[in-house]
């Protein structure tokens, strides 16, 4: 198992955010977290890449146990995320944002960057064009040097989206990828996530929008007032009649 | 490499201003300028904490004050009477200290002025990490009170302690033979080559921070300017960036406080106060935060101005009154109005 959440519970003040949640996510797969608002899913990313302590359970990412690591280590064993609402640099190129990324792939430290040594600049180098092609492979690569905020939406989303493919990492965590897109930017971004899955990166999202979760998950998760109501294949997932009832309304389940 | 253009055209300007103050015989603005650089040491190293890292410090002067007090202190109080001390002995084997006779012949024994030097520097190193653990994780306003709190304490701790002169500072600090034929000092003789040591320092230090701030570390410092949490979760351990930045700003504080010392022969307690720290951030300020040519562009120009005593007695009330018009009206910095936006092009295009 790539990543193992074991009972996780996350409590602010008299708000039980998130009780007992446990489940797996297998190394290559498309695994999504649905819910209603306020179901705890983005608390739940924000435990597992290291923004907040649990206040009780594991998480295991790897066979290591993280939920006790800082964010920057949980990063460097291979975990990427993305933001609900996005988290660009202001001032930052679109190309710079996604280099970024790449910091911890490289290591030129404070003094090998001050002297600008023949080896940082060759690494600067191989940087940029690994991060060129990450935008190319986003179609955004003619706003390489366009700052990033004065971006349209859509476009941040994939700029944040390239930044954390920069990162080479084997587990991909996105919080809701499709958020204010239309459906053809949705359907835009199912096929990505698709790509991006099929070049071996593990994928945890969470999502509100229906279509693009059946689509392309494997497996999904859903949560209701911060406890695990189901887990299974979409199919199962569209049959359960819990899940029914917290999406649709008890009258369309008894129906 | 336009990046290289502005190193280029420092040079340029350092080498004609000498000669222009040599066909003009104004030989005495060497002076001002000489301090000038070692003032504008300290301001491209905030420049680089505040403008680049996002951190504020009104507490740079403290650093440039333990510097330059350290050095005078150590290269001049007499340890003839600790002669007899172990430590002292041994420093005196390791050729650490130099005997010398005062003007009634009576013999003396100093440290000199390289030992002096290190000191200084892993003194401030050493005190840079022990604020900044604890004050970096402060932000904002929390973080401008902390490092306030710091550099009110140095001035005062100068001021109180008899080991380094209390109000009257330290004065009758000796030149610092940094190579051989080269010492920092006033030495009316070596004027000239005092100048172009300090400005030839500033542009290394230039040099070597532009390089920084388009290195992966320069990058990674914006980054956590821009959205530190974010930065965190890109894998970068942002606590110890910042403290690093702090560190190294303290550094080239301390420095400018050492040489500028051995220059003016002597330092006095001011130097280490608060107004002169908050000095410092207004031509951060005003040179545009994110912009170390212009923090040393706007730094050279007021500092001259203000060493050549063009604003008299309301010194530092002309900062604050340049400070509050800067925030008011050029946010951006007095060359962000017009020039940004063409320059940055120009420069983006360099890259």
């Amino acid at each position: 198992m790539l990543l193992e959440v074991n009972n996780l519970s996350r409590r602010f003040g008299g708000l039980q955010a998130l009780s007992d949640v446990s489940f797996s996510v297998r190394q290559g797969m498309i695994k999504a977290v649905i819910g209603p608002n306020g179901a705890g899913k983005t608390t739940l990313f924000n435990l597992i890449s290291g923004t907040l302590p649990p206040s009780s359970g594991t998480i295991h990412f790897k066979g290591q146990a993280i939920h006790t690591l800082p964010p920057f280590r949980i990063a460097r064993l291979g975990m990427a995320r993305t933001y609900q609402n996005i988290k660009l640099y202001p001032g930052m190129t679109a190309l710079e944002n996604v280099m970024v990324g790449c910091h911890c792939r490289s290591r030129a430290g404070f003094l090998a960057g001050m002297l600008s040594l023949p080896w940082t600049q060759k690494e600067e180098k191989n940087i940029r064009g690994k991060c060129l092609d990450l935008l190319a492979l986003l179609d955004i690569a003619d706003l390489a040097e366009v700052e990033a905020t004065s971006l349209a939406f859509g476009q941040q989303r994939a700029v944040e989206f390239a930044r954390a493919l920069a990162m080479e990492p084997e587990l991909l965590l996105l919080d809701e990828p499709a958020a204010g897109l239309n459906i053809y930017e949705t359907a835009e971004v199912a096929r990505l996530i698709s790509k991006i899955n099929g070049q071996g990166i593990t994928v945890l999202l969470v999502e509100h929008d229906m279509s693009l979760v059946m689509d392309i998950s494997h497996e999904i998760v859903v949560l209701s007032f911060g406890e695990k109501i189901a887990e299974g294949d979409p199919a199962s997932i569209q049959r359960n009649k819990e899940v029914i009832r917290i999406y649709l309304g008890e009258d369309d389940a008894e129906g | 490499m336009t990046r290289h253009l502005p190193l280029s055209l420092l040079i340029l300007a350092v080498i004609a201003v000498q000669l222009l103050t040599r066909w003009t015989e104004t030989a005495y603005y060497l002076t001002p300028l000489t301090m000038t650089a070692y003032y504008s040491l300290v301001i491209v190293g905030l420049c680089l904490l505040m403008g680049y890292a996002g951190q504020i410090s009104l507490g740079h002067a403290g650093f440039f004050g333990i510097g330059g007090y350290l050095s005078a202190m150590l290269t001049t109080k007499d340890l003839m009477a600790f002669k007899e001390n172990a430590l002292i002995a041994l420093c005196d084997k390791l050729g650490l200290l130099v005997h010398g006779q005062d003007m009634l012949g009576v013999s003396s024994l100093q440290m000199q002025p390289w030992a002096a030097c290190i000191c200084a520097i892993l003194v401030t190193i050493a005190v840079a990490y022990a604020i900044g653990i604890p004050v970096l994780k402060l932000k904002g306003h929390y973080l401008a009170m902390a490092t306030l709190g710091f550099g009110i304490i140095v001035y005062r701790l100068a001021l109180a302690s008899p080991l380094f002169g209390e109000a009257d500072g330290i004065s009758g600090v000796p030149g610092f033979p940094l190579l051989p034929g080269l010492a920092v000092s006033g030495d009316f003789s070596s004027r000239i080559s005092n100048y172009y040591l300090a400005w030839g320092m500033l542009a290394f230090v230039m040099w070597l921070l532009g390089n920084l701030i388009h290195s992966r570390v320069g990058r990674a410092l914006r980054a956590i300017h821009g959205a530190e949490a974010a930065t965190n979760a890109m894998g970068i351990d942002t606590a110890r960036y910042k403290l690093n930045t702090f560190v190294l700003s303290a550094v080239l504080a301390s420095i400018a406080g050492i040489f500028l010392t051995h220059y003016n022969g002597g330092i006095g307690p001011s130097e280490a106060g608060i107004m002169k720290s908050v000095r410092y951030v207004a031509i951060v300020a005003i040179g545009g935060m994110a912009n170390l040519w212009g923090a040393l562009v706007m730094g050279a120009l007021l500092n001259i101005m203000s060493l050549r005593g063009m604003f008299g007695t309301y010194d530092d009330a002309v900062f604050g009154a340049i400070l509050i018009i800067i925030m008011l009206f050029a946010p951006q910095g007095l060359l962000g109005i017009s020039l940004s936006a063409t320059v940055k092009r120009i420069f983006r295009r360099g890259e």
